[in-house]
């Protein structure tokens, strides 16, 4: 038996516990209904494990594969580029934390479908945030699936499927079982093993190259462009470095699954704590991973597919029984944005579509019992079906997983900032952002409409916004009931 | 709970102001010592000097700042409704 696969197992094993454990806690918030329980764990994240959820949820396969790939073929410019995310967990908190933690608890909220359709009273936009919601996070689960197994079987040498299994079955089941806390909970567990890997990982590639300034004599000895900002050869241009300001930047306000946690924490402390933690935690492991796929390049120069590098240096650098506890890793920055997906898209079936119109948005009308059988089914279910889609992918996934990012902030960014900071912004406003937004994202996309290196989310935004103000002196006046709602304290 | 919308978007244009800093931080260490020929390149700890203050420097000195304005002027404000009105909306629930 391989002896990578020992300590992989048997973390694992640690996440399950954790979640049995956690889903325990769950039976002492008693007096909360069960779905805002299961879906957003009673509102009581403390500013530790708020810090974590979100950036676990964030960081994702691209940032612990795909990213420092990137950066081993372009160089420090790349990493660069990545620290426009040191922000994402201020940035969602400053900006909406409070107004978002007061309105869940008054409205009762649990998604942002929820929060949306309390402000704009309109079941058109609950049916496209829900398929938006489906859709693009079905795609980017199977993604993240596929990236997992490769790394995993790149690192153990057991075949995809092996490996696929192990961690598919492993998050699919301690999300069902355990709802948003075993969720929140394995994040924040997620989040420690993500830094001790990258530390560990880092160190051994810094060590390997001779020491730093050894490592990036020998970069710019491969190729000067490697140590600017500008990348290899020039090849991260100023519009495009300037664009990720919106698509990693402003735009991520219109990630669900970031935003969701704001509903999710206990108090103002724990919101001020997660600001401040979370930065410095993100910094670290953006930093980290990404520069230790350009030094990377110093130690191995011949890969012929940067996604290879971070499981390659784990690989070569580190005895099989450590590289086994340190592709725990990526595989914990996949997990934990899988499940936090996997819950919120149970979520939406359950809750923005079931609850709402089959019982009238009333969870009372059928007892606790029955609601939390069928949340645990649907989670299940929905876990099993991307499960079995990640072991032959099918192109649609494949391909639509390309706009799934900028996609989900086409759709919710404007509907939910403007719906928050705009006391007008109406429902005819906010149909017409989604609807222009993701049109015109797939179109520039699809079509590769030359932008002079602007990445498409950029104008998806300027006609997004347009949409929604033109849609808007369209609509009808905002009801005087949802301002007061939002409005008065 | 009076005030409670105007000191969160208080502290929501306060995030602005950060976010805007750390913006401006980034963009000035990379684009003005990172400008020019690689071969004259001054370096810090063996990394390209532009690099480290933009991007080794970078988040630790926002997660100062963050520490100082977030315990300075960000309110403790209660995120419950008052118990009262609580009470009411559950009995129309």
């Amino acid at each position: 038996m391989n002896v990578a696969l020992v300590p992989l197992v048997g973390y694992l094993l640690l996440t399950l516990l954790l979640a049995i454990w956690a889903q325990r806690q769950a039976g002492k918030g008693a007096g909360r209904s069960f779905i805002e329980e299961y879906f957003i764990g009673g509102r009581t994240m403390g500013g530790f494990v708020l810090a974590m959820t979100i950036i676990a949820s964030y960081t994702s396969a691209s940032s612990f594969v795909g990213g420092p790939g990137v950066a081993y073929k372009l160089g420090l410019g790349w990493v660069l580029l990545a620290m426009i995310q040191v922000p994402t967990t201020f940035l969602t908190l400053g900006v909406l934390g409070k107004r978002f933690a007061i309105l869940g608890r008054r409205i009762h909220a649990v998604t942002i479908t929820d929060f949306l359709y309390a402000r704009y009273r309109s079941d058109a936009i609950v049916i496209l945030c829900s398929l938006a919601v489906l859709v693009f996070f079905a795609a980017s689960m199977v993604a993240q699936f596929i990236g997992g197994a490769r790394v995993f079987q790149a690192v153990t040498g057991y075949p995809y499927e092996v490996g696929l299994a192990l961690f598919g079955v492993t998050v699919v089941v301690y999300t069902a079982v355990g709802g948003f806390r075993a969720v929140a909970v394995t994040d924040a567990l997620q989040g420690v093993v993500m830094l001790i890997a990258s530390v560990v990982i880092l160190f051994a590639v810094v060590r390997a190259g001779g020491g730093m300034e050894q490592c990036i004599q020998t970069l710019k000895g491969i190729d000067p462009g490697l140590i600017t900002p500008s990348g290899a050869g020039g090849s991260i241009p100023a519009p495009m470095l300037f664009s990720f300001w919106i698509l990693v930047g402003l735009g991520i306000l219109g990630l669900p699954q970031t935003t969701q946690r704001c509903f999710g924490y206990r108090d103002s402390r724990s919101m001020h704590d997660a600001m401040i933690m979370g930065t410095l935690i993100i910094g670290f492991l953006l930093l980290f991973m990404h520069l230790s796929g350009v030094l990377g390049r110093a130690v191995m120069p011949g890969l012929t597919s940067g996604d290879l590098i971070i499981p390659s240096l784990i690989l070569e650098l580190l005895p099989p029984f450590w590289a086994g506890v340190f592709v725990a890793g990526p595989l914990a920055a996949i997990m934990s944005t899988v499940d936090t997906m996997l819950l919120l898209v149970s979520a939406s079936i359950i809750k923005d579509l079931y609850v709402r119109y089959r019982l009238g948005n009333d969870e009372s009308k059928i007892s606790a019992r029955k609601i939390g059988r069928m949340s645990f089914i649907c989670t299940l279910v929905v876990g099993v079906l991307v499960f079995l889609a990640s072991f032959d992918p099918p192109d649609l996934l494949v391909w639509i997983n390309l706009f799934a990012f900028g996609g989900l902030e086409a759709v919710f960014l404007w509907p939910i900032v403007l719906g928050m900071y705009w006391k007008s912004a109406n429902a005819t406003g906010a149909l017409c952002s989604m609807a222009a937004g993701v049109v015109a994202f797939v179109l520039l996309s699809v079509f590769h409409v030359p932008l002079g290196g602007v990445h498409a989310i950029v104008p998806t935004c300027v006609i997004s916004l347009i949409a929604f103000w033109l849609g808007n002196r369209l609509g009808n006046p905002v009801p005087a009931e949802v301002t007061k709602l939002f409005w008065e304290d | 709970m009076r005030g409670a919308f105007r000191q969160a978007d208080r502290e929501a244009l306060i995030t602005l102001g950060l976010y805007v800093f750390f913006f401006v931080w980034w963009t000035v260490f990379a684009f003005v010592l990172g400008a020019g020929d690689p071969e004259e390149y001054s370096y810090v700890f063996g990394l390209p000097a532009w690099f480290f203050y933009s991007c080794v420097l970078g988040y630790p000195v926002m997660t100062l700042i963050l520490w100082i304005v977030v315990r300075r002027f960000f309110a403790d404000i209660p995120l419950d409704e008052a118990k009262k009105q609580n009470d009411d909306e559950e009995k129309k629930a």
